[in-house]
């Protein structure tokens, strides 16, 4: 007798698994790691290598001993969350923090819901505002990008272009009285300012970014959603104070805005299903980021505006349908019930 | 060439694998027996006239149609019929199936078997309908609905076009492609007396463009005729599924739960437009049609005509038998086949396909955790979210899946298709549909 598998259609199977999407994540992170290291030396690969052995490591320890299931730390997700945990903090945050926010992105963030796909929030946000919370000084103590090619410097710390205005404008100074303390463009573009360790270099993040889309693992509705929103919102407000707000331009490129937008609100697990409820939860990411960066009280809101939204993610899934076929201007049919 | 036509919504592409599409069409041999299954449509099965012991001729009626949807079927071959017994079909059960024992092969008298093409329609509407019916034809592309059900449209629907499909957007099949290439005239004219049937004054053929030789051939030939025009389809899996042709072709949609002709569209496979063809002018019932046997391990891919009830053992040996590494056995293609685990399955009119897959390839994947990534829902040609209606099924939450449109899913597989989770979305799918089907069933009796 033959011994033939049975399985129902379809028999075969696309290129696709959950190792090879983290894999490519990883890959689209390299240049703004590469920025990062460049720009705050080993101070940058010792947060990196901290983040990503502790987050694998609590995801093994919980698997293992608290959960007692699988253990599945080679999926890569755990290190797609150490490595965005890193991109997230300053790069002379001490060892042990590293260490306290990959127990809250895996713990807390992620295990505690049920694992991969369970998550409601971002974890590597969740740790990141958890880490902001608790520990305010050293969270925001940005070490001075000095390029590792000048060989090793005392580290010096300065404040970020969102926090130079926040400051200056909150004293009463104005926007063109400012202009002499801000960083050029060209260095938010290459990432020669002050910030986060993953999130300085606008134009790394953005090859980064091309090779999400290329490789289809994620789609343009959210980061063009959101970084369009961002745009369209600050540009209202400087043209209505040029003096009191800060320009369109000088918000996409600073802070943590590309990040956020191409990197952060485009997980998966913690965005929406369809590209309609895509376009509405930018759109949410995007007017929270500029809300709290004019008039919230800390100069940097895209963390907490992506975590905002991630809550109401369920919602939209529910509002927000893909268009059926069949089915007239996207509105679906009602059945009966039964 | 412009901008192909495809349809909108969702689709895969997986790599198209046409190993056999230079193969010509090769008669097997009459086995020694057949084994016919008298459920081979979709419908009410069919109720056999003959007994034990009787002597059949090839073409002879056999069994007849038990209800408005189900088919006649006519002995393939002649000799004795042995007894009318269970045996395992291609659904994996045993069913009611005519055994026949061949010797020679006389057939009906009345069949036309010259090879000559008549073109002269002499019989009218209703004859051909009525022709159609006795002839025992079925949807050759493997949904087996009775054609002349489709040539009888409802009171107050009027068929505005008749769509021809010769997409065959399945990877590895190609009877359709060969049919298309070898039989085009017959086709040309199969199509003529449905639009005659059907009284419709245009008729569409939708063609995949990894088929060009079949499109230019076709094209040529439809040249005699204005009122059918031959459109090439950008290379989309499921394009042959009706809804998903019909919007390619005329970007009409069919309303959720209704049938093609609510747009007024009629569409028809190539082969069964051929067998229709040899229904009409050469009174040859439907008892043999071109199956692909095929495989990366298969030393000879071929497209066979075959005898329905012919054993798919027969035409594996056939095409130079069956590899050491074979381990899967389809009837149909890789997306919407079935998998067989007995080689003596018969052949039937829905057969398309043989397709015999590695054992490599045969694995079942781990499933892994969803990660919401919505690969199902992009793919998805109906415009459902297969994540969710995935977990409305597994948890019973048939209002919610009926609410989400699960009754939609047309099963082509593309969800699971592209699961990075390897998810078995399909699986679940079907099980959600056969419950909700069945709440609504009761729901309707009361």
């Amino acid at each position: 007798m033959n011994k033939f598998t049975i399985a129902g259609s379809p028999h075969i199977h696309g290129d696709e698994s959950t190792k090879k999407i983290m894999v490519g994540v990883v890959i689209a992170l390299v240049p703004a790691m590469l920025v990062g290291v460049y720009y705050f030396g080993v101070d940058a690969i010792r947060v990196l290598l901290l983040a990503i052995i502790a987050s694998l490591f609590f995801e093994w320890l919980i698997q293992k001993y608290l959960i007692k299931g699988t253990v599945t730390i080679m999926d890569g997700s755990a290190l797609v969350t150490g490595i965005l945990l890193a991109m997230n903090v300053p790069s002379n945050l001490p060892g042990w923090m590293v260490v306290v926010g990959a127990l809250v992105a895996i713990g807390m963030a992620k295990m505690s819901f049920g694992g991969l796909g369970k998550n409601i929030f971002n974890p590597a946000l969740v740790a990141r505002v958890f880490l902001l919370v608790s520990f305010p000084v050293q969270m925001t103590s940005w070490p001075k990008p000095a390029p590792i090619t000048d060989g090793l410097a005392d580290v010096i710390t300065g404040p970020t272009p969102l926090g130079i205005v926040k400051e200056g404008l909150g004293n009463g100074q104005t926007m063109s009285q400012l202009a002499s303390e801000l960083p050029s463009y060209t260095r938010d573009m290459v990432g020669n300012i002050g910030g986060s360790l993953g999130e300085v270099s606008v134009i790394a993040i953005l090859l980064g970014g091309i090779y999400l889309l290329w490789k289809k693992i994620i789609t343009w509705h959210i980061p063009v959603s959101i970084l369009v929103t961002v745009g369209v919102f600050s540009g209202l407000m400087w043209g209505s104070n040029p003096e009191y707000y800060a320009d369109p331009v000088f918000h996409l490129l600073t802070g943590g805005l590309m990040l956020g937008a191409i990197f952060m609100a485009t997980d998966m697990v913690t965005s929406p299903m369809t590209k309609s409820g895509q376009i509405i939860f930018g759109f949410g990411v995007g007017l929270l980021t500029i809300l709290i960066r004019l008039w919230g009280a800390y100069p940097e809101g895209v963390s907490f505006a992506i975590l905002i939204m991630n809550a109401v993610v369920p919602l939209i899934n529910k509002g927000f349908k893909p268009k059926r076929f069949g089915a007239k201007s996207g509105v679906p049919i009602k059945a009966k019930s039964l | 060439m412009g901008i192909l036509k495809t349809f909108v919504l969702g689709g895969v592409h997986p790599a198209e694998n046409k190993l056999s599409a230079n193969a010509a069409i090769e008669a097997v041999p009459v086995p020694k027996q057949v084994i016919i299954p008298l459920g081979q449509n979709l419908g009410a099965p069919s109720k056999p006239i003959v007994k034990k012991g009787d002597q059949v001729k090839t073409g002879q009626l056999i069994a007849e149609a038990s209800g408005f949807i189900s088919a006649n079927i006519h002995s393939p071959v002649s000799g004795t019929v042995l007894k009318i017994d269970q045996f395992i079909d291609v659904t994996g059960y045993k069913r009611p199936c005519v055994f026949i024992h061949v010797e020679g092969d006389e057939w009906d008298e009345s069949i036309d078997r010259s090879d000559k093409l008549e073109t002269h329609i002499s019989l009218s509407s209703e004859e051909i309908v009525a022709r159609v019916k006795a002839s025992g034809i079925v949807g050759l592309g493997g949904a087996t609905f009775p054609t002349s059900v489709k040539l009888m449209p409802p009171p107050g629907k009027k068929a505005e076009y008749l769509i021809i499909n010769g997409v065959e957007c399945e990877p590895y099949l190609t009877s359709d492609h060969r049919m298309m290439l070898e039989k085009g005239s017959e086709i040309i004219v199969g199509i003529q007396i449905l639009m005659k049937a059907l009284l419709v004054e245009k008729a569409i053929i939708g063609i995949e463009n990894n088929k060009t030789d079949a499109i230019n051939h076709l094209t040529e030939l439809a040249k005699t005729d204005e009122r059918i025009r031959v459109i090439a389809l950008k290379v989309r899996y499921p394009q042959g599924g009706e809804k998903q042709l019909i919007k390619a072709a005329l970007n009409r949609e069919v309303p959720s739960g209704k049938l093609p002709i609510e747009v007024g569209c009629v569409v028809q496979n190539v082969s069964t437009a051929f067998a229709v063809y040899e229904a009409v002018q050469k009174n040859k019932p439907l008892f043999e049609r071109v199956v692909t046997v095929t495989g990366k391990a298969v030393k000879k891919p071929s497209n066979f005509l075959v005898r329905i009830g012919t054993s798919t053992q027969d035409l594996i040996d056939a095409a130079a038998g069956l590899p050491e590494s074979t381990g899967k056995v389809i009837s149909g293609g890789p997306m919407m086949g079935k998998a067989i685990t007995e080689l003596d399955t018969p052949i039937v009119k829905g057969t398309s396909g043989i397709l015999l897959m590695e054992k490599t390839e045969s694995r079942r994947l781990v499933e892994n955790p969803c990660i919401r990534c919505s690969r199902c829902t992009y793919a998805c040609p109906m415009g459902l979210e297969p994540y969710l209606l995935t977990k409305a099924a597994k948890l019973g939450k048939l209002q919610m899946a009926e609410k989400e449109m699960i009754m939609d899913c047309i099963e082509c597989g593309s969800c699971q298709y592209t699961c990075p989770s390897g998810i078995p979305l399909l699986d679940y799918l079907r099980l959600g549909k056969i419950k909700v089907g069945r709440a609504i069933r009761t729901r309707i009796k009361k």
